[in-house]
């Protein structure tokens, strides 16, 4: 598994334009988050796909030439923070409640919906640690699931900055 | 200064230098034909929209500027994808200009809609659909630039009927590009240099592998003088011929399926590869596992992703070719390798004679002798523009070019269909060279209908067909690997003389080997185009040939035939 950062202008086509590359080079995607940055014309994609490392260096190298993707590197070799936030919709009745709620103290997870005979439960972290609460809900039963997909971010001053200025064509062809 | 997005279209295109437009008109593009009568832009009509596409393809690869076609939304667009996916495979400069419905409509299947962009997204470098007229002159003023730069390639740019119609300021100076703000990456660091250097001035049997990229980059002079500066012999790919002239003692000829023999194990015996602006396609490569194993690998490329794609590099320098060469020079240690050259001598032996005029006239027509023939009549000077197969594979065997940008030819898609169109390209990018056409009788029954376009423009572009009555390669590929059953390949063609004649074009048919000279020094002469028939020797083949997923030195050699081909084993 690789995980690239992209930064890509914030219009319409351009994520199908990332994706359409990643089906293209036969990559899968395991998951894929945009978001908006500080620049409202800037969006920041997390992209971890199912890939080695020379296939991550031919999906960053091709996204960069992208006219819309800014930059793309991959950062899975870096130090790195990733998070996943799930939501859980969960069975749980008076009897089961209070277990539950002691098994989410340990997994930090919050209760963010209570019905009569279920909860939502809402937890962030990274994906083992999703999926470590998933496997102890499972025996109550769970419902429905929505997660986010990962986000993640180099650690301390390795910055990761969308570029700046005006777009510089590339060297101008010479014939 | 207030005009209609149709006018600004044109004004832009006059403003970045563009002369010809090659295009079909139709309902969605309307407004801009009218725009273009008022215009100095002169319109080709062409007869198909993969000739325009074609056509402007020839025209960027003759000039080294950018060539633009025109067509209407839906079929119109749709019928340019052979041609916008031909010159994305090699690395040419297109801008197509489709019209689309207007925006109004756009999604709702009106009639002929399509969704261009999206039919074209992977094989364009870029593309983008336009739906007001204050866009247009940056949009298309953006398409030039990023179809030029960096490696070259095919931008699309739908318009919107609404867009070509409704009225908008026209600004020049305003309409600038405005391209997204990219990352600049260093392009190689010291080490990554050194280490090459190193490689370079330690190799005993050094290689280089001259691609299509030198000649992008404007690289010849460069790349001559590194070549003279560390006496490394060279090796051209398909697309690479013309990079460096053919008559250097150090171009060793073409590499790959058809390479021939010498180049193709000197490749194999080499202790070192120089990779100039070429991407180790499979048809070079022969079976990547036994590939130049005894070879480390330099690999001088302006587009990242091709590092380590196909071949593990040890070196690795991203950029121009000629920047780079130019960065290298001065460091290379003058060396004479006299054993490595002595060592190609002895393995281009008696092949390295390949001299098929000095074979008796059996009575049978070649197409290597009728090729060799146009050489020789034409002086190695002449644009030859080649359709896909085996003429494509004599052509760049048995014409010496001398010179860049004078073989023309579909390389990375294999387009059948190609040579006509992209030659009548090629004459307008440069009107007073002397431009051939060398195709198959397959190839040229794909675009023929091209020849009217011909006469309407009133152009001279001569016109060779390598006729031997069968898809000529894939017959070969019958011959060889499925035990000569040759289904689908033997070929009814019409008269092509006659048909010439139809057209308006001057027709001969050749039979013999001794009306080839004269046949060519007359069409030569002749002031319009003339269309020369040659009937050639139907079951020829072509030699040497590695197999498909085979290793590079494991050629299918010229049987019983010892004057054209042989040389050592390794």
């Amino acid at each position: 598994m690789q995980t690239l950062v992209a930064y890509v202008e914030n219009k319409p086509g351009v994520l199908n334009r990332v994706s359409s590359l990643a089906r293209r080079l036969a990559i899968n995607i395991d998951s894929l988050t945009v978001g908006p940055t500080e620049n409202e014309e800037i969006a920041r994609m997390t992209i971890v796909a199912h890939t080695d490392e020379k296939g991550a260096h031919r999906l960053e190298a091709s996204l960069e030439k992208l006219v819309d993707v800014l930059l793309a590197e991959n950062i899975s070799d870096r130090s790195l923070l990733e998070r996943d936030l799930a939501l859980i919709k969960v069975s749980a009745d008076q009897q089961s409640r209070p277990h539950l709620m002691d098994l989410l103290k340990v997994f930090r997870g919050r209760v963010v919906d209570v019905a009569p005979d279920s909860l939502i439960v809402e937890v962030s972290g990274t994906v083992d640690k999703i999926d470590g609460l998933l496997e102890v809900l499972r025996p109550y039963g769970v419902l429905e699931m929505a997660r986010t997909g990962r986000i993640a971010m180099t650690r301390g001053g390795d910055l990761l900055q969308p570029p700046d200025g005006a777009g510089e064509p590339e060297a101008a062809t010479k014939s | 200064m207030k005009l209609t997005g149709a006018e600004i279209l044109c004004e832009t295109l006059e403003r970045l230098g563009v002369k010809e437009i090659f295009g079909y008109p139709g309902g969605a593009i309307l407004p801009v034909y009218d725009a273009l009568g008022k215009s100095k832009l002169h319109h080709v009509l062409v007869r198909h929209e993969q000739g325009a596409t074609h056509m402007a393809d020839g025209y960027a690869r003759a000039s080294g500027g950018v060539g633009v076609a025109m067509a209407t939304s839906g079929p119109g667009a749709t019928n340019m994808v052979t041609g916008i996916a031909t010159a994305m495979l090699d690395s040419s400069p297109v801008v197509c200009i489709t019209g689309q419905v207007g925006s109004k409509l756009l999604g709702s299947d009106a009639f002929q809609e399509i969704d261009i962009t999206g039919i074209t997204m992977p094989i364009t470098k870029h593309n983008v659909v336009v739906s007001r007229a204050e866009d247009i002159a940056r949009t298309v003023r953006e398409a030039f630039l990023i179809a030029n730069s960096g490696r070259p390639g095919p931008v699309l740019v739908d318009i919107t009927k609404d867009a070509q119609q409704t009225s908008a300021e026209f600004h020049w100076e305003k309409s600038a590009p405005k391209l997204p703000p990219k990352r600049k990456r260093a392009s190689f660091e010291k080490a990554e240099f050194d280490r090459a250097v190193e490689l370079l001035n330690s190799a005993k049997r050094p290689l280089i592998l001259a691609g299509h990229g030198i000649m992008i980059s404007g690289a010849m002079k460069a790349f001559a003088e590194f070549v003279h500066a560390g006496h490394f012999p060279v090796a051209m790919t398909l697309l690479g011929i013309g990079a460096f002239p053919a008559n250097d003692p150090l171009n060793l000829g073409m590499m790959g399926m058809h390479g021939e023999a010498w180049v193709n194990h000197a490749i194999q015996e080499a202790d070192l590869l120089i990779a100039v602006g070429m991407r180790f396609d499979d048809r070079v490569t022969g079976d990547l596992r036994t590939y130049a194993k005894s070879a480390k690998k330099i690999h001088i490329e302006i587009d990242r992703a091709e590092i380590n794609k196909n071949v593990k590099v040890d070196a690795a320098l991203v950029g121009d070719a000629r920047e780079v060469l130019e960065q290298l020079e001065p460091h290379m240690e003058k060396k004479e390798r006299p054993e490595w050259h002595a060592r190609i001598a002895e393995m281009k032996g008696d092949s390295a004679v390949r001299d098929i005029q000095s074979l008796p006239d059996n009575g049978h027509l070649y197409a290597a002798h009728v090729i060799n023939d146009l050489w020789k009549e034409t002086h190695g000077n002449a644009i030859v523009v080649t359709d896909v197969g085996q003429h494509q594979m004599w052509e760049a065997q048995y014409y010496h070019h001398n010179e860049p940008r004078t073989l023309i030819t579909s390389g990375g898609l294999g387009t059948m269909g190609f040579a006509l169109p992209a030659a009548i390209g090629a004459k307008f990018a440069k009107p007073d060279a002397d431009v051939w056409v060398v195709v198959g009788d397959g190839g040229f029954q794909m675009t023929m209908a091209e020849l009217a376009t011909i006469v309407q423009e009133k152009i001279k572009v001569n016109i060779a067909i390598i006729n031997n009555g069968y898809l000529g390669m894939v017959r070969q590929w019958q011959e060889f690997f499925y035990d000569k059953r040759y289904v689908a390949t033997p070929m009814v063609a019409p008269d092509f003389a006659a048909l010439a004649n139809a057209f308006g074009i001057r027709g001969e048919r050749i039979t013999a080997r001794a009306d080839v000279v004269t046949t060519i020094r007359s069409a030569r002469e002749y002031k319009e185009s003339v269309l020369i028939d040659f009937r050639v020797e139907q079951e020829d083949s072509v030699y040497p040939m590695v197999p498909a997923g085979a290793s590079l030195h494991e050629m299918i050699r010229r049987p019983n035939n010892p004057l054209v081909e042989t040389s050592a084993e390794p």
